[in-house]
């Protein structure tokens, strides 16, 4: 990748129907940046992030992930990006170590990689006690810790998060967002969909998503400065509220 | 295709086997079980009819008509003493299934040689059972004539020798095809929940984004259900041969080779409703539905194809377990081997290999 754009998007559509979820949107992701999508429940969020990492296909426009584009190269993608969902989804069944296991062996990890992987991101997570114990009986907010360390186990330069600290408490959800920071310091692209708008202000640039479409971009700073207003929460309101 | 991937979603596979005590025990007891219910619940041997004889004759003759009946072990003689009105209640409440009348001149008349009638009357609200008493007293009557009539040269007489279940047990034509059914069954199930658990979970989206494609998915998932129907066919063969004394002609070796076949195409049926079901509970009807039926109904499990309207013999030939009760009836009791059972072995390999591609295809499908 010798451009300084991670993703990028042009005129990205997706419709089920009649019903637009995703309509025209367009956006460029720079290397390293932390960029937030932001929007209601139904906003299209999570369609947008679906398309880009190769889940759905899109109806119309065009998107390049890591210089690959979603239509063609959707292999090459895959290597190039980890993905959170909103749905905690790792195995319950299986224990902490044997989900590590797994999703190292489907990225195609050796042995020693990944036994190397397991051994530094259970010391990471503290979760020395816990590691053969079904990840069913850790708490939601090791588990989604858990979860972002596995998508990180091919380490990625890109990373989609959707929704990830969704029903976490706020302790939780704030040792949650320094990890984000620790992954973007490395060099790494985040890209973050949230509703909550306190989670917008550590973002570097947000974008705000209504009705399928972008109705507003900027850093969290220019936002306040240019609807005079000192939360996100309220800028969203404004905003939503003239839409 | 990477080796390595395929084989991590085999060990998760086994993983979730063994770790979820339901479902393993489904595995293990489920074709256990069947084969004890059905392999004794699904039998048309005729034993235990019970009957009645209303004897007015009281001869010599007579007892020996009587004898003839009794003196197997199909027919108990229950009511001897009672009137000829009392006959329709006995049927009524099922107490007989037959009741024979010998009028009073019965041995006068078979000394002056006449025509020599006696009345059977015979329930066949069951109307196997009622062809089955009607034959067999034809027969009695038939014997006793010979004995009777020693001089008359002129008899034609049968002489029957019956092929590849001499007993003619139905056991050794029902449990074979049980093997099919329960094969069919309990793979297809489990593999038909497999995907639809991992929709529901969500996992199976984080597979998605990961360089697995659909073809290492559907590989790594198959193989272990590979593993453990063979392990079922292997336990219902055993308890074929121990509780049913189900004589196995064939050989063993290919019984196993085509058994494998037959679990593939049931493994691939399940997939592909697996990648079209949205829920388990779906996943698990469907395939309920689509397996148990049409393998008791339509393929020659019970009734012989032969026999079906003609419409019905053509969906037959949809049906998997058709080709395979075929293949393990022939080797089972027949003893026959490929030469003879080739074209049954392709046919399920096509439809195997048919299903698995909508599956797969399905399964891209889905994605998009």
């Amino acid at each position: 990748m010798e451009t300084e754009i991670a993703v990028s998007a042009s005129k990205l559509s997706r419709h089920f129907g009649a019903f637009k979820a995703v309509d025209e949107i367009s956006f460029d992701v720079k290397k390293g940046e932390i960029f937030g999508f932001l929007g209601a429940n139904g906003a299209g969020k999570t369609t947008a992030i679906k398309m880009l990492c190769g889940l759905l296909k899109p109806t119309a426009g065009e998107a390049t992930v890591a210089g690959f584009s979603i239509r063609t190269g959707t292999a090459m993608i895959k290597k190039n990006i980890g993905y959170m969902s909103q749905k905690f989804s790792l195995y319950e069944d299986l224990t902490v170590k044997e989900n590590i296991e797994f999703y190292g062996g489907i990225y195609g990890l050796s042995r020693e990689e990944i036994a190397n992987k397991t051994r530094l991101l259970i010391s990471e997570l503290n979760l020395e006690k816990m590691q053969n114990s079904l990840t069913r009986a850790l708490p939601l907010g090791w588990k989604q810790r858990l979860a972002l360390s596995a998508s990180l186990l091919h380490d990625p330069p890109i990373i989609f998060l959707d929704e990830p600290t969704g029903g976490v408490d706020p302790i939780s959800r704030r040792n949650f967002w320094r990890i984000i920071y620790e992954i973007a310091n490395r060099g790494k692209t985040v890209f973050v969909t949230t509703h909550y708008m306190d989670e917008a202000e550590y973002c570097n640039r947000v974008s705000i998503m209504h009705k399928g479409k972008i109705i507003e971009l900027g850093t969290p700073t220019g936002l306040k400065q240019k609807y005079n207003k000192t939360t996100m929460q309220d800028i969203f309101i404004h905003i939503i509220g003239h839409n | 295709m990477k080796l390595r991937r395929i084989i991590s979603i085999i060990i998760k596979e086994y993983i979730h086997i063994f770790r979820d005590w339901r479902s393993l025990l489904i595995i293990i007891l489920m074709p256990v079980l069947m084969i004890i219910l059905y392999g004794y619940a699904i039998t048309l041997d005729m034993k235990n009819l019970t009957f009645a004889v209303i004897d007015d004759a009281r001869t010599p003759e007579s007892r020996e008509l009587i004898r003839g009946f009794t003196e197997n072990r199909f027919f108990i003689l229950k009511y001897t003493d009672i009137k000829r009105n009392e006959i329709e209640s006995l049927f009524k409440k099922r107490y007989i299934q037959m009741a024979l009348v010998i009028p009073g001149d019965f041995s006068e008349s078979l000394v002056s040689n006449r025509i020599t009638k006696v009345q059977l009357i015979v329930d066949a609200a069951d109307s196997n059972v009622g062809t089955f008493i009607n034959n067999y007293s034809n027969r009695v009557a038939q014997l006793f004539n010979e004995k009777l009539n020693k001089r008359s040269p002129g008899i034609l007489g049968l002489e029957p020798r019956i092929l590849f279940n001499p007993d003619m047990k139905s056991a050794n034509f029902f449990v074979p095809g049980l093997v099919a059914l329960i094969l069919l069954l309990i793979c297809s199930l489990l593999t038909s929940i497999t995907i639809t658990r991992e929709k529901e979970t969500g996992t199976l989206e984080q597979i998605l984004v990961s360089p697995v494609n659909p073809i290492e998915i559907v590989v790594g998932k198959v193989i272990p259900y590979i593993t453990l129907g063979f392990f079922n066919g292997i336990v219902i063969i055993i308890f074929a041969r121990l509780l049913f004394k189900v004589p196995i002609n064939g050989s063993l070796a290919l019984i196993a080779v085509l058994s494998l076949i037959y679990i593939f195409v049931a493994l691939s049926f399940g997939l592909m409703i697996s990648a079209v079901a949205k829920t388990q509970q779906i996943a698990m009807l469907a395939t309920l539905m689509a397996t148990v039926l049409p393998t008791i109904m339509l393929s020659g499990f019970i009734f012989p194809v032969a026999s079906m309207p003609l419409p019905l013999q053509y969906i037959s030939k949809a049906v998997p377990a058709t080709y395979f009760l075929i293949i393990i009836r022939g080797i089972m009791l027949k003893g026959i081997g490929l030469a003879e059972l080739w074209k049954h072995a392709a046919a399920l390999s096509g439809i195997g290999i048919f299903m698995l591609s909508i599956a797969i295809i399905r399964f891209k499908v889905t994605l998009e």
